[in-house]
């Protein structure tokens, strides 16, 4: 069991230490959410009033909003980044280091799950922090409650990118995979609306964001940054990471062709 | 006791071609075997059954009278032909990562890595970020890497391609060394003949997925009547009739 620890932990800090180096990528995970945060949410602001629904308990302006959606979204991305990562490695070799190592094969892959999730931990936590700074109305205390919410949406979105990153076998294909999934992903969900606005606007439009994972991830720490336990969306989070971690092993599986 | 590596009658498809055929090959411990082979003779594949990143599906591999499983891939260190090291952390940082990866930590960790940095003459390198360093000493970081956790078996899959004369004649004497010092068992595939000592070294012939012939160098020249490797080599692959 310690042997298992030792790795789990050599794993984690790799892969801190590869996305603390690699400067661009820190950046970039935290302009990207910045920006809707500053510009688009700014330009709704005005445009879009947000109801009192739970877990809100009065009338929030639309940059509070969006923010559990934001943080959803650097997740989603670096889910997909870490999963970019995997296609790469096994491109340059060193996943075949990883999968030469004596350990079980599904505890590898779970471990470098884990670690990618540690990584998102970091990006989200900056990003939270950037944005308290920067005036949104968002409670101190949620910073704390928020963690384990982020654990198990990290875990799905990084389970998710491992399913991806299993199924493309060249770095080239990954563009485009990432533009079919992260996009609709994204905007089929409750990170910039509401459902209930879905609904008003398509009644389609709204079943698909219901059904789709990412909105129970949304909502899991939307209420969780209010100290609230969404029991539903947690569950369907597990369901979902239990789910592509299956489909992201029997990829890994050794197969006819490294 | 049981040879350090035994395979028995290992064949692989992939779809209809049959890049693997009826194998059967042993290396024993302190037996340094040269694996050799025209390109798409079958050593990558046999390189990808023996790190187990392709299933057996016929035929049995053994190390040390282990099947190959997880477990047993404690005792064995892996140099793939393509560099596997993480460019942007250092010398150190990528063993530490290796080391952790077999279950090895703290102070004895860091004193394999001194010892294996010091043996490679790298000593001064640890600190260097892999990208900083040339392609012979990227390969001995390699090398140093796969024996951090002491393996009993090493394999080695075309080590030194791409790599200046001095940076191979260095390798190639640090290898037939630990084979002699340390009962090191080795496999090492390459298609350059000026690296086998043929004095102790064993040769196996890989072509078209099949193993033409395996044994020492001397008797293998004389049942053919060719008085070096390279005109055996030819003439048992076929560039020369």
């Amino acid at each position: 069991m310690k042997t298992k620890w030792i790795v789990l932990w050599a794993i984690i800090v790799r892969e801190l230490r590869r996305f603390l180096q690699q400067r661009s990528r820190f950046f970039g995970a935290l302009v990207r959410p910045l920006i809707w945060l500053m510009v688009f949410a700014a330009g709704f602001r005005a445009a879009l009033g947000i109801a009192i629904t739970p877990p809100y308990e009065t009338y929030i302006t639309y940059d509070v909003y969006i923010v559990p959606g934001l943080v959803g979204m650097v997740q989603l991305f670096n889910g997909m980044q870490n999963s970019l990562s995997m296609v790469y490695d096994r491109e340059m070799g060193s996943m075949r280091v990883l999968l030469t190592c004596p350990e079980p094969l599904p505890f590898l892959l779970f471990a470098r799950l884990f670690a990618g999730m540690c990584v998102s931990l970091v990006q989200v936590y900056a990003f939270l922090l950037i944005a308290r700074l920067s005036g949104v109305d968002l409670p101190w205390s949620g910073f704390a409650s928020v963690l384990p919410a982020l654990v198990l949406t990290g875990l799905m979105l990084g389970a998710a990118g491992m399913v991806l990153s299993s199924q493309v076998r060249q770095i080239e294909n990954f563009a485009g995979v990432m533009n079919f999934v992260v996009f609709p992903v994204f905007f089929l969900s409750s990170a910039l609306y509401p459902l209930w606005k879905m609904q008003e606007a398509s009644e389609w439009v709204y079943q698909l964001c219901r059904f789709n994972p990412f909105t129970d991830a949304v909502e899991m720490i939307r209420f969780a940054l209010y100290g609230q336990w969404q029991v539903e969306a947690a569950n369907h989070t597990v369901l979902a990471t239990a789910v592509c971690l299956t489909l992201a092993l029997l990829g890994y599986r050794p197969r006819q062709r490294a | 006791m049981s040879a350090a590596l035994a395979i028995e009658a290992l064949s692989h498809r992939y779809g209809e071609r049959l890049a693997l055929d009826q194998i059967s090959l042993t290396v024993e411990a302190g037996q340094c075997c040269i694996l050799l082979g025209p390109n798409g003779a079958g050593k990558s594949t046999l390189f990808g059954l023996l790190s187990r990143l392709l299933a057996v599906k016929s035929g049995r591999i053994t190390v040390f009278g282990q099947p190959l499983q997880a477990a047993a891939l404690s005792r064995v260190g892996v140099v793939f032909q393509q560099s596997t090291l993480d460019l942007d952390l250092s010398v150190e940082q990528n063993l530490s990562y290796f080391g952790a990866l077999h279950g090895m930590h703290g102070k004895a960790l860091a004193q394999r890595i001194g010892e294996e940095l010091e043996r490679l003459d790298l000593a001064a390198r640890r600190r260097d970020r892999v990208r900083d360093l040339n392609g012979g000493h990227r390969r001995r970081v390699e090398i140093a890497r796969a024996l951090l956790h002491r393996p009993a078996l090493l394999l080695l899959d075309e080590p030194t391609v791409g790599l200046d004369l001095p940076s191979r004649q260095f390798l190639i004497g640090h290898l037939h060394r630990l084979v002699r010092d340390e009962g090191l068992a080795l496999l090492w595939a390459t298609h350059l003949i000026d690296e086998i000592d043929a004095q102790h070294d064993h040769v196996a012939l890989l072509h078209r997925g099949r193993l033409l012939a395996s044994g020492a160098v001397a008797p293998l020249l004389g049942a053919s009547g060719c008085d070096n490797l390279a005109s055996w080599f030819d003439l048992r692959t076929g560039a020369v009739s």
